[in-house]
């Protein structure tokens, strides 16, 4: 079994911190890059600017596996300059308002520490405190020497963290999904020829897996990403129904969503590698949201997919929680799962 | 045609689970076809070569796609109570009383949280399948698995109901033009696709494949010969419908000539199809590489996405004399 050492810890680290909101994710591709050249065959950044890595299988014609996770996170973007050193600004990808008062943030480049403020409660009325703010009417004040320009991106200020037996951080989704897809390929089996994509633009729109996908023609397809948590308990006593996923049980393995239905075929067969190797697993529950195998799979003339995602709680928020255990355990249901991958897999009973 | 069509609707084949349904239908066609094969995502791909010395033979794609709508398990309770999503357009108005079964032979019926107020329909969330289980220990079914709809096919004599008349009617209509068609002068790829309730995928990716010079898709529409329904002309028994335009797609005018000239030439009845909401596999098939003209040819079908869908059999056959015509002779658009 592989396990989580200090250097991942530190490259998760250096990941999570960079900057990356969808269409500008040059800080951590540059990170990926670094990463990947020592141990791949053949690299490259397409004309969308996400990272296509080759690493050869053995043998005479390797099943031809392409494993996704996407580079870009949630952001923003400066829309206005209001002078004074305060910026309107537009959400980039799906964003809750009501994370964002009070918030530090970090724009442009050079990383100009901002602040997104609201008014205070002493001068807040009763209409005001009830109903949420509009990004409409928020401004990132970066002060009045603060210096952003129109189109820059920001994003939250938030370091990463290891607390105990879990790490928080923002953009857990997707830094997570790269730092496994970095790590695999360390590791990467001989039985199979990977097709690493480290994609851009998912947040909107699965646009970067769609290209890359076409350019790799995978026999099959892995989207490694994250997904949310939603396992707090019931405070009126009722059953949890609707926890999407839970912290602490492992890989998501899904079934459905509103993108994809994942392929029985893959979705057994990597039940069946956790149950043998005894590897903590859970379904994720069937319902919305979406990763980039919904592209993929509808690419050329299709490709088989599943989803494979570590939960985090706070989706989408300054600050997520994932857990050691549920990042290591999903590493290892994937490394043992394309350790034992062959054409076998792919023949419709 | 009535004992096939009884198997095809009672075969279990929610979208994305059509393995059961494509043993089935390839057992019909292979006998008839050239060549047999599945695809990537499962769709069927079963091809009629032209005839020796056809001259200009065009390359033609019919879709009927295989799945229908159904329903997968979100969680079980700790009591073995069993709460779900749909599976394509699941109507939660359709549900409450209904018998499902899982692809492991489980049956299980659909019942409701207590409400207030009974005269609202409730969401899927305040509803549940129970399989007969007392705890989650010994639920024989868990979260992912997937249901379909239970009702067993039902012969009015010219009216037919199953739970998955769409769209295992196209796929009826598909076989038997393929069984009917003796000799094309084209290159025909009957196509059952997979996973259309969800987004027409199947056809997406196997129109790609085959890059077809033109296409169609057989599917149900809708009906407005009921009690109340309203602005919709096509009505049970009067000719398949040809479309002229659905919620996803305008068909190319030139597809609905050639279906127009040929229902008229060999005195089929049809009727003009102009259906607001709703799309089929030709949506999908249109915009794959570098566009194809395609049109559709529909079979109306009362309560579409009940258990209980209902066709007129001399629709289905005369659907069946109008493909085989079209198949038989050379096209030019």
């Amino acid at each position: 079994m592989l396990s989580i050492d200090k250097q991942q810890f530190k490259l998760l680290e250096k990941l999570c911190n960079a900057m990356s909101v969808s269409g500008d994710e040059g800080e951590v591709r540059r990170i990926v890059l670094e990463e990947v050249k020592p141990y791949a065959d053949e690299v490259k950044v397409d004309a969308l600017g996400s990272v296509l890595v080759l690493k050869k299988g053995s043998g005479k014609n390797p099943l031809k596996v392409m494993l996704d996770c996407h580079m870009d996170e949630v952001g923003f973007m400066i829309v206005h300059d209001d002078k004074d050193g305060f910026f309107e600004f537009e959400s980039v990808g799906g964003i809750d308002p009501r994370h964002l008062v009070g918030k530090q943030v970090i724009v442009g480049k050079d990383h100009v520490a901002g602040v997104i403020g609201a008014k205070p409660i002493h001068l807040a009325s009763r209409s005001e405190l009830s109903s949420a703010v509009s990004v409409d009417s928020m401004r990132i004040d970066l002060g009045p020497e603060g210096k952003a320009k129109i189109g820059d991106r920001a994003t939250f200020a938030t370091k990463f963290k290891r607390v105990g037996p879990s790490i928080m951080s923002k953009a857990i989704d997707n830094r997570i999904g790269v730092a496994i897809l970095i790590e695999l390929l360390k590791h990467a089996p001989k039985n199979v020829e990977l097709c690493l994509a480290f994609s851009v633009q998912e947040e909107i729109g699965l646009r970067g897996a769609k290209v890359a996908a076409h350019y790799f023609e995978p026999d099959l397809a892995i989207a490694v990403d994250s997904t949310p948590a939603r396992d707090l308990p019931d405070y009126e006593g009722n059953e949890n129904i609707s926890y999407n996923t839970k912290l602490g049980f492992g890989p998501a393995i899904y079934v459905a969503n509103s993108s994809t239905i994942d392929d029985p075929r893959l979705v057994r067969f990597l039940e069946d590698i956790a149950i043998k190797e005894k590897i903590q697993y859970q379904f994720r529950q069937p319902g919305g949201g979406g990763t980039d195998a919904g592209a993929i799979q509808k690419t050329r003339a299709g490709v088989p997919v599943v989803s494979v995602s570590v939960p985090h709680r706070y989706t989408h928020s300054p600050i997520s929680v994932s857990r050691v255990d549920d990042w290591k355990n999903t590493l290892n249901l994937l490394h043992s799962a394309l350790k034992k991958m062959t054409r076998d897999l792919l023949v419709h009973k | 045609m009535k004992p096939l069509l009884k198997t095809l609707t009672e075969t279990f084949s929610p979208s994305g689970y059509e393995d059961e349904i494509r043993k089935v239908i390839t057992k019909e066609v292979k006998p008839l076809a050239d060549e047999v094969r599945v695809d990537a995502l499962g769709n069927l791909i079963v091809r009629k070569k032209p005839a020796k010395g056809a001259k200009d033979p065009k390359k033609i794609m019919i879709a009927a796609h295989m799945d229908e709508i159904g329903v997968m398990v979100t969680h079980v309770d700790s009591n073995g109570f069993v709460r779900f999503t749909g599976i394509g357009g699941v109507y939660p108005r359709n549900l409450p009383g209904g018998h499902v079964r899982f692809a492991n032979g489980v049956s299980g019926v659909i019942g409701l949280e207590p409400t207030n107020q009974p005269a609202e329909i409730p969401p899927l969330s305040k509803m549940f399948i129970d399989v007969g289980a007392s705890d989650k220990k010994n639920c024989p079914v868990k979260t992912g698995d997937v249901a379909g709809f239970e009702r067993s096919f039902l012969d009015l004599g010219d009216k037919l109901v199953a739970k998955s008349m769409d769209d295992r009617i196209g796929c009826l209509v598909a076989i038997e033009a393929l069984r009917a068609l003796k000799s094309t002068p084209h290159d025909v790829y009957f196509v059952f696709t997979t996973q259309e309730e969800i987004g027409t995928r199947g056809a997406q990716t196997s129109a790609y494949g085959i890059d077809p010079d033109l296409g169609f898709s057989i599917d149900v529409t809708g009906w407005g010969d009921t009690p109340g329904q309203k602005d919709f002309e096509v009505a049970l028994g009067k000719g398949p419908a040809i479309k002229i335009r659905d919620g996803g797609m305008l068909s190319d005018p030139r597809i609905v000539d050639w279906m127009i000239r040929t229902a008229e030439k060999g005195k089929l009845p049809y009727q003009r199809e102009v259906l607001l909401g709703g799309t089929t596999d030709a949506h999908a098939m249109q915009l794959v590489r570098g566009g194809v003209p395609v049109g559709c040819i529909s079979i109306p079908c009362r309560y579409v996405h009940t258990p209980a869908e209902m066709v007129d059999i001399n629709d289905v056959t005369n659907a069946v004399k109008l493909i085989v015509a079209m198949l038989s002779n050379p096209v030019s658009i």
